[in-house]
């Protein structure tokens, strides 16, 4: 087995807040292969984007990554300084954000956006560097590249303002990008085409990706492997067929059981009861176990990682083969 | 863009009108002029003859009209002190004021918006909680106050600078300025200060408050998750986006300090425009105020329309049309 092109081990992220210590990520550990594509779904505050955050040393105060380590191809990016962290990030590392609108700078054109993410990493003419952006554009699909690189974001359409954001994370074909729900802003259409051409980029370049969204139908047309959060936690992953066909952790089960596409026509949605716990205040044992039908004394304890083959949960109740969820 | 030139021309007309009534009734509410500049022993006769000469002695919305009319062949009147027509004597003096309320602005904006953005960028720091004190300071000190501190302290204790009046002067294409000669820099340099400090504490306040509120923004995450520096974030993401407020009040304070800078010449007995205004003020020369405040209503209107202008070339979504 060769080694992985990402190694998060342990990783553990921490918000100082008026409430306490927030810790956003606990202890979360995955890897990604090259050429993988890595869904990382759960609610919404369940770590998710600070999860990628941390990965890139992005993290402000009163943020700090506490604990655990990420190696790329071996080298271990926390701690890193921060000129060593800059050259790889949008390097080898790129990081696209869930609202196109709120990413772009709506004061400069694209072109200067594109040519200052390129001048960071690569000494390029004016000319050469204009003919590489309106390559990278035209392969994510905006017509007319070369032209529109003088437009300003107000004047593309939010599917044409993500292509824009996206092309700038494939600048420097990156080894690896950390997709953060680049679709949810956009309309149901649009975010086909864009999965489409997304899955066709991945496999055409062969970089690695983490697909990040809490729409689990989303994520499995698209991963080869999924991670499911929750509280912080990884509660969850395998390949992306096992974990979507069988879940074991019950909720990865009441995820599944709430997408509407699983619903019986005319019957009403599925809805796992109850609301994630405070991060400030996350229970001894099982964080889930307050909405979990399954729960008992033996949720009071922490759950450890169980290995099963190629997949692992951490759940004292693991849901069995045959078992309605 | 010729259209909104032309409907903002047409709006300064209006406001330049309005101004102008607003002015003249109150000027006329103040007291007659005559008064003051007569000697206290003129006859009833001689004074009665000068009140006629001047026409005070007609109703008011008649003297209104006799201005306007006046106005339209381009007089704004004699001044009664100076005795000479009031346009070019306001014109005479705006070259003093111009040159040290321009340096003020520049040095204030030139200096204070890269000071704002480094406490700003880093609000906890030794140096930004100095740079906080300096604008607080720039803030709450009167200027007069400022003005006596540095006349004493470079004029008189240190005696490295002269503390009053303008010094020598060069024409440019016949405008006396000062800021050419050693001599006038070295008059210029109290009186600029002075009304520096104000502009400076403003400039870093501005700018601070737009670079910490745009450096929590997914703007700039965005750009760091591309691997761009903190120079290259600073100097292009985030000086772009913060220009639009500093040019609004780079135009409103140099307009302001263009019409008001009296308390500063007036201590540091500057022949500008602010020491005309409030000497004629104290002589009651009406025909000064009142040409006075229509420009200066004409000088806020003209800078509001270059500020919109440099609006659309900062914010593309303000420019219409060529959309690509
Ligand atoms: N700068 C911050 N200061 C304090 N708390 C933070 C900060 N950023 C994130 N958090 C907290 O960390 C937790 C995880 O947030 P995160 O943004 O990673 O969630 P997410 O899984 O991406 O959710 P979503 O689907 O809504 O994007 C949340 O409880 C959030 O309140
Ligand atoms: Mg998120």
């Amino acid at each position: 087995m060769t080694a992985p092109l990402l190694a998060v081990e342990g990783l553990t992220t921490e918000f100082a807040t008026k409430a306490g210590i927030l810790r956003a990520v606990n202890g979360v550990s995955f890897e990604v292969a090259r050429g993988e594509v890595m869904g990382l779904v759960g609610e919404s505050g369940s770590g998710k984007t600070v999860t990628g955050f941390s990965i890139l040393g992005l993290i402000d105060p009163p943020g700090r990554v506490t604990g655990g380590s990420v190696r790329l191809d071996g080298q271990e990016l926390v701690g890193l300084p921060g000129g060593a962290m800059r050259a790889i990030r949008g390097k080898r590392i790129a990081m696209v954000f869930q609202d196109p609108a709120m990413t772009l700078n709506p004061v400069l054109s694209i072109g200067t956006q594109m040519g200052l993410a390129i001048r960071a990493h690569a000494n390029m003419s004016e000319a050469k560097a204009r003919q590489h952006m309106a390559a990278v554009l035209t392969r994510v699909g905006i017509p007319d590249a070369a032209r529109r690189l003088d437009a300003f974001p107000h004047q593309f359409s939010g599917g044409m303002r993500q292509r824009v954001a996206i092309a700038m994370a494939l600048l420097h074909a990156p080894d690896l990008i950390i997709a953060d729900e680049p679709t949810t802003a956009l309309d149901v259409s649009i975010q086909a085409q864009i999965l489409a051409e997304v899955k066709s980029l991945v496999a055409e370049t062969g970089m690695a990706m983490i697909w990040i969204s809490h729409d689990l139908a989303t994520v499995s047309s698209l991963a080869h492997r999924i991670a499911v959060m929750y509280a912080g936690r990884i509660v969850e992953q395998g390949p992306a067929v096992a974990v979507l066909r069988q879940p074991r952790h019950r909720y990865t089960s009441g995820l599944l059981a709430s997408l509407p596409s699983r619903a019986q026509p005319g019957a009403e949605l599925v809805q796992i009861p109850g609301a994630p716990p405070s991060l400030t205040a996350l229970p001894p044992g099982c964080a889930f176990a307050p909405r979990c039908p399954r729960a008992d004394r033996a949720c009071e304890t922490l759950p450890a990682m169980t290995r099963e083959g190629q997949r692992v949960h951490a759940c004292h109740h693991p849901v069995e083969a045959g078992e309605a969820a | 863009m010729l259209g909104f030139v032309i409907q903002r021309l047409l709006q300064a007309v209006v406001v330049m009108l309005v101004m102008s009534m607003l002015v003249f009734a109150g000027v006329y509410a103040i007291g007659n002029p005559i008064d003051v500049f007569l000697p206290a022993n003129a006859t009833q006769e001689i004074r009665a003859q000068t009140i006629a000469a001047y026409g005070f002695d007609r109703p008011l919305w008649e003297q209104y009209w006799r201005f306007l009319v006046r106005l339209a062949h381009g007089d704004f009147g004699r001044s009664l002190i100076f005795g000479m027509p009031v346009l070019p004597l306001i014109l005479s003096k705006l070259p003093a004021t111009l040159e040290i309320a321009l340096a003020a602005v520049l040095v204030g904006t030139l200096l204070g918006v890269p000071l704002g953005i480094y406490a700003g960028y880093r609000p906890n720091s030794p140096l930004a909680r100095l740079i906080m004190a300096l604008s607080i300071f720039g803030f709450s000190v009167p200027t007069f106050w400022i003005g006596l501190v540095l006349i004493l302290t470079f004029g008189v204790y240190l005696g490295w600078l002269p503390a009053g009046s303008r010094g020598d002067t060069v024409l440019v294409f016949g405008v006396p300025f000062s800021f050419l000669t050693w001599n006038g820099l070295q008059h210029m340099l109290l009186p600029a200060l002075n009304l520096t400090f104000f502009k400076l504490a403003m400039m870093i306040r501005l700018s601070r408050a737009g670079t910490r509120e745009i450096m929590l923004t997914d703007t700039i995450k965005f750009a760091r998750a591309a691997g761009l520096s903190e120079r290259a974030v600073l100097g292009r993401h985030v000086l772009k986006l913060i220009s639009i407020p500093i040019v609004t009040v780079f135009g409103l304070e140099l307009g302001s300090t263009l019409a008001f800078a009296v308390v500063t010449e007036t201590i540091f007995s500057w022949p500008g425009v602010g020491k005309l205004i409030i000497d004629s003020i104290t002589s009651l020369d009406r025909p000064v105020m009142v040409a006075y405040l229509v420009l200066v209503a004409f000088l806020f209107i003209t800078i509001n329309l270059l500020v919109d202008l440099t609006y659309a070339t900062l914010d593309p979504r303000l420019r219409r049309g060529r959309t690509a």
